[in-house]
């Protein structure tokens, strides 16, 4: 039997009763996930919201064996819950999304998410996806076992082995095919390649005190020179094996890569802003020796934050680093929790300098973090709510502006490294006490006023719009009234929807029929009351079509390939 | 009699749902929701589609909200709302709606205020189109649950 202390089922039933935590902000996307998961005899655990999550993840680190989260939430970003996984639980996360743009993908990834699913989700995925579980146990007992053998006791290494050797035959076997595959992985990971075992060791917490530890001794001995071994003796910390502080080493570098090459654009920006030079000088009591005057600020941006959630508050120096960095601030502000104090790290991450607007580029590489930084503007919800005046009261998240604004946003920044940034600390408290939340209780004042102050269609206008395919020309605009308004909403209501598209003039050199909507209530196609096809009885769309022949044809966009089907569809008579 | 009224029901049924998978309105997602319809969740597909349509609302509002709420509207904001909405929608295998909002984010994605208002109008249709459709089926479900069930009392649904 496999020293399994956090599964209640035999874990030779494995994969049945695998412990998943489903999180999704979005209750219809949750609720299939939940019966697609107990439909594959896993045990689900379920919420929507991502601090909720992290509660219970902490509550019990042992209780769940992997976590499949959304991309897109309006408490916390994705990508943040899956590093913060990653980093105190070291459980598998995988990421789930109805967008597929490769970047999201490659950002999932570099965040260290085992997988990547698109909605919807297939039930034949989620079949599978108990891979990632064995996977990491199996690298996580070869690392463990490894340091059995080496340092610690070797009746365990023993043990192991034979433990492994039956009650498990099947997932034994599964480990030893994993092996030869392995191995390569093995090497890159710096881990020794012993012989599997299956001996499990509780998980080891990295808290912040920890952290701490670990971060003081590899600045000690400088990231070169850090080895597991010596950080091991430098931490003195009981009961932490060479193999535990291997792979979170490794983990650690791999933040402090992926911070770098965004610190080492944060240092150009703040270098080619001429931001004000004393704060950013003041040091940590940490080594900071060997540092240019560029580096120092990226590694004043780069404030030691503690990765086990509960980040430490940002000095001024930090507070001031980011905030002429605003956007990449905003970025930092996605990866807080990967920022390390370790400063010779980033030095040695720091390539060339690059102009403002590449980085500029770059960071709208990645938008998922700014969207969420942005909604936190908009929102005042962080901590620094002052953040980005500028940007609150635009539509848009001008990246560029901001890196030129640099005396706005300082003043506006200035809190926001501290709020946000112990906001991404204190994940618990303050995102709890501040709802993200994206804008789903907006005023819907619109119900009740009409506001259509659209100055109406320009055929041109909409040309470049794969949606222009059905333009509807409101030649009365002031005629919405709020009343039809109101109606739009109270769908199917209205059965009168189109009744005057009976004229079907099609002034329009469009290809595709436009609708001439001289009475207000027909502008709406909402208003589509009758059960049966509601474009029934509307002779005009008929004779809109047989005039046109196929017009979609000239129709672009791949992507809306069907939309040319459904729009074609919806004229058609069946 | 009643039985035949339930075969009737089903044959309808199918009917109904033939149309709609050639128009297109539904895909194969919802089949697979009907799939996992069985003893120990005998009203999911019904119960999913209701939080769908609970939800779809409230996000139309919101778009409608965003997109008429001055001169500026906060894409960003669409994006991410159009982004549930697609998520949601292609769950349950609303195909036609989850291509609008495609479209929809394409123009919100250029800032394209008219573009945008006209995807919110073909939006609302589409949605509006597809409810009623469901809520037909359903009801038909019920019907036919009723009729086969008088006529065979001992089998309780």
């Amino acid at each position: 039997m496999i020293v399994e202390k956090r599964r209640d089922e035999p874990s030779d039933q494995f994969p049945v009763g695998m412990r998943v935590l489903a999180v999704d902000d979005d209750p219809i996307c949750l609720r299939l996930l939940e019966t697609l998961l107990r439909k594959c005899q896993y045990h689900v655990t379920t919420t929507s919201q991502a601090i909720t999550a992290l509660e219970m993840l902490r509550e019990n680190k042992n209780y769940f064996d992997l976590v499949i989260s959304d991309v897109h939430m309006p408490d916390m970003d994705g990508f943040k819950l899956l590093e913060l996984v990653g980093l105190e639980m070291d459980l598998p996360v995988i990421m789930l999304s109805a967008n597929g743009d490769t970047r999201l993908v490659m950002q999932g990834i570099t965040h260290g998410a085992c997988d990547y699913l698109l909605k919807p989700v297939r039930i034949e995925e989620l079949k599978n996806i108990w891979q990632h579980v064995v996977r990491r146990r199996h690298l996580d007992s070869r690392d463990r076992n490894s340091s059995n053998i080496k340092d610690k006791s070797f009746v365990k290494g023993n043990g192991a082995g034979s433990a492994n050797s039956d009650p498990d035959a099947k997932l034994g076997k599964k480990r030893k095919d994993q092996n030869g595959d392995d191995d390569d992985e093995q090497d890159e990971n710096e881990h020794e390649n012993e012989d599997p075992s299956s001996q499990k060791k509780p998980r080891v917490v990295w808290s912040v005190e920890l952290h701490r530890k670990f971060v003081a001794a590899v600045n000690q001995l400088g990231l070169d020179k850090a080895v597991p071994k010596k950080i091991l003796e430098l931490m003195n910390v009981e009961k932490l094996t060479r193999e535990n502080v291997a792979s979170h080493l490794q983990k650690y570098r791999l933040y402090l890569r992926r911070i770098s090459s965004v610190a080492s654009q944060q240092a150009n920006m703040v270098a080619a802003l001429g931001g004000p030079d004393s704060p950013y000088l003041r040091m940590d009591p940490v080594n900071f020796s060997d540092f240019s005057g560029s580096a120092q600020l990226q590694n004043n941006a780069l404030r030691p934050i503690s990765p086990a959630g509960v980040h430490g508050k940002l000095n001024t120096p930090a507070r001031l680093g980011l905030h002429v960095l605003s956007p990449s601030g905003m970025v930092q502000l996605g990866h807080c929790q990967i920022l390390r104090s370790s400063v010779n790290e980033s030095i040695k991450y720091q390539p060339g300098l690059l102009p403002i607007d590449q980085a500029g580029t770059i960071f709208q590489g990645m938008p998922t973090s700014l969207e969420f930084d942005h909604f936190q503007h908009k929102k005042g919800v962080i901590g620094g709510e002052e953040l980005h005046p500028s940007n609150n009261n635009s539509g848009t998240f001008p990246i560029s502006r901001n890196f030129s604004d640099s005396s706005s946003s300082s003043s506006s920044l200035a809190s926001l490294p501290n709020g946000s940034l112990t906001m991404q600390g204190h994940v618990e408290d303050r995102q709890s006490r501040k709802a993200f939340q994206i804008n789903s209780d907006s005023p819907h004042h619109l119900l009740d006023h009409c506001r259509w102050h659209i100055p109406i269609p320009q055929q041109t206008a909409a040309t470049n719009l794969s949606i222009s395919h059905l333009r509807l020309e409101t030649q009365n605009q002031a005629g919405l009234t709020s009343d039809m308004m109101q109606n739009k909403l109270d769908i199917c209501n209205h059965a009168d929807f189109l009744s005057d598209s009976g004229n079907p003039s099609m002034t329009t050199q469009a290809a595709y029929p436009c609708l001439r909507v001289e009475d207000p209530k027909c502008t709406s196609m909402v208003l589509h009351g009758n059960t049966g096809l509601g474009l029934t009885g509307q002779p005009g769309f008929d004779s809109l079509v047989t005039e046109q022949g196929r017009p979609y044809s000239d129709y672009m966009g791949n992507e809306l390939g069907s939309l040319e089907d459904v729009v074609a569809a919806m004229f058609k008579r069946v | 009699m009643l039985g035949l009224a339930a075969e009737q029901l089903r044959a309808d049924m199918n009917r109904l749902l033939a149309l709609l998978f050639h128009q297109g309105v539904l895909d194969e997602q919802f089949l697979q929701l009907q799939q996992l319809q069985d003893e120990s969740s005998p009203n999911f597909v019904s119960e999913v589609v209701n939080i769908y349509f609970h939800e779809s609302e409230k996000l139309l509002r919101n778009l409608r909200a965003f997109l008429m709420d001055g001169e500026f509207s906060d894409y960003k904001k669409i994006g991410m709302h159009l982004n549930q909405f697609m998520g949601s929608s292609s769950s349950i295998g609303a195909k036609r709606v989850r291509n609008v909002c495609v479209a929809f984010r394409a123009a919100s994605d250029q800032n394209n205020r008219i573009g945008c208002i006209r995807a919110l109008e073909m939006l609302e249709h589409e949605y509006c189109y597809l409810k009623n459709k469901l809520l037909e089926l359903f009801q038909m479900e019920q019907q036919r649950v009723l009729a086969a069930g008088v006529r065979y009392p001992a089998q309780h649904n």
